[in-house]
């Protein structure tokens, strides 16, 4: 035999899909004891998945939004717990990307990513704001070269289990709420102190609990521009995209168990369409109209991203939004139609065609970021925004 | 037309500090303008001057302090002229 008959495929989608193997061994149990991923993120880490967002001089491998899209796929095919740690985990990684790269500290961080496989988590949720994160009720006390961050975080994601903490806070004591700025904690820099058990519906394997954040580190970690700049130019659409790759996943994996169990009863049923079949072909169109939605938003991001003006322009917002609140609204139906069609073998657990597991997933979409408060900034940003009518515009 | 601007900043800006307090490059965002007051911000500007914003200076940038405001809206009226 020779050499390279042994060397893996290193492609990334080779990569994420032996990551995928051991989050779907896992996903059951995940969910199940509402428990950290941990051996889906070893293998992201054995893969060296969490730095390839990183530009290749600081040790990454550049990876595309679609590039990275692609791999929340893979892994929400198999285990959208999984899948959405290492989306939440390449949201903060953009943020970095775009907007550290001045710092001498964040660039010397994004190195270190790469080398330890750093997972990052976000604490941008505050009790009493409401679920907006780009308002702050905690502010950053800066002393000196240092800094000191208390923030009451009802929610951080994988919290107990990242090795850094991005924080929101207002800027200093006498800032106005949505004057905010993003600082980097490492692990041995806070403390948290658990606040609220995540035992949920779906995405029980986030473990996305609440803890009071109490964090000190050099100024220097503090993110050189206004949080409110990162938001609208990185996080808005990477989060959207990203998220929406994770549902797409989801979904995509609940058609082809339907497929599965249509194409199982057709060889039974000697020549006969089966009942399902029919509405197969229905949400398999869902499931294309679904994909073209998601390849249009990541398409727009990567051509805002060469014009900065068009990244805060309120038509690219409006279109961001509009992909996250049809991927999240679109998933629902299409994991109902497949469940219909799997009928109880789809709604018992423990069979090749269950679709529980899927279905409170993917209830998380609609609430992440919720769509009543998306739609409400989207009807306010149509007051004054005139409408590119064109096919390709 | 800086007037205007300010009057109309402190009808629907919202902001917590006064109008008059600020400076003209000062950063409205910072002072306290929600994403939802700018547009308030935007449409009454619109009918003062009677005007419409393309698309294009929909942004953060046009509307971060009252100069920018002025400038943006200048652009306006120059193209409108021109044409």
């Amino acid at each position: 035999m020779s050499l390279p008959a042994f060397a893996a495929d290193m492609t990334l989608g080779a990569r994420a899909r032996r990551v995928a193997e051991v989050a779907a061994e896992n996903a059951d149990s995940v969910d199940q004891e509402a428990r950290f991923p941990q051996e889906a993120v070893d293998a992201m880490r054995a893969e060296r998945l969490l730095g390839i967002q990183v530009p290749i001089s600081l040790g990454g491998e550049g990876a595309s939004t679609q590039e990275i899209a692609e791999v929340c796929s893979i892994l929400g095919q198999a285990c959208a717990a999984s899948a959405m740690v290492f989306a939440m985990h390449q949201i903060k990684v953009s943020s970095l990307v775009e907007h550290g790269g001045d710092s001498e500290w964040h660039r010397d961080f994004m190195r270190e990513l790469c080398a330890r496989q750093l997972l990052v988590a976000s604490a941008t949720t505050e009790g009493g704001i409401g679920g907006n994160l780009r308002n702050s009720i905690c502010a950053i006390e800066i002393d000196g070269d240092i800094c000191r961050l208390t923030k009451d975080a009802t929610v951080i994601s994988y919290g107990a289990h990242a090795d850094v903490i991005m924080v929101t806070s207002r800027a200093h004591a006498d800032a106005a709420p949505g004057d905010q700025v993003m600082t980097v904690f490492r692990k041995n820099q806070y403390t948290l102190e658990k606040t609220v058990d995540w035992d949920t519906l779906g995405m029980r394997g986030t473990c996305s609990d609440g803890f009071i954040f109490k964090g000190e580190a050099p100024a220097a970690q503090i993110f050189p521009k206004p949080f409110a700049e990162i938001a609208a130019q990185s996080m808005l659409a990477s989060s959207h995209l990203l998220w929406s790759a994770v549902w797409y996943g989801i979904a995509a994996d609940a058609v082809l168990r339907a497929q599965a169990f249509v194409r199982a009863a057709a060889r039974k049923a000697n020549g006969t369409t089966p009942p399902g079949a029919l509405r197969l072909a229905e949400t398999s169109n869902l499931l294309q109209l679904l994909k073209s939605n998601i390849l249009s938003g990541l398409k727009a991001y990567e051509d805002a991203k060469a014009e900065p003006d068009q990244l805060s322009s309120m038509a690219f917002s409006i279109a961001m939004n509009n992909v996250k609140l049809a991927s999240s609204e679109t998933i629902l139906t299409i994991i109902n139609q497949a469940m219909i069609i799997c009928g109880i073998m789809g709604y018992k657990n423990g069979t090749p065609y269950s679709l529980g597991r899927h279905l409170r997933d993917a209830h998380s979409a609609q609430l992440m970021i919720s769509n009543d408060r998306i739609l409400g900034n989207t009807s306010t940003m149509l007051l004054v925004q005139k409408p590119d009518t064109s096919l390709l515009g | 037309m800086n007037e205007t601007i300010r009057e109309l900043l402190a009808r629907v800006g919202g902001l917590p500090v006064a109008v008059t307090e600020l400076e003209d490059a000062a950063d409205l965002y910072a002072a306290g303008l929600s994403s939802f007051a700018s547009v308030q911000l935007m449409l009454a500007i619109e009918e003062a001057f009677d005007i419409e914003f393309p698309d294009s200076l929909l942004n953060r940038k046009s509307f971060a302090s009252i100069s920018a405001i002025e400038q943006t809206v200048a652009q306006i009226v120059k193209a409108r002229e021109a044409a």
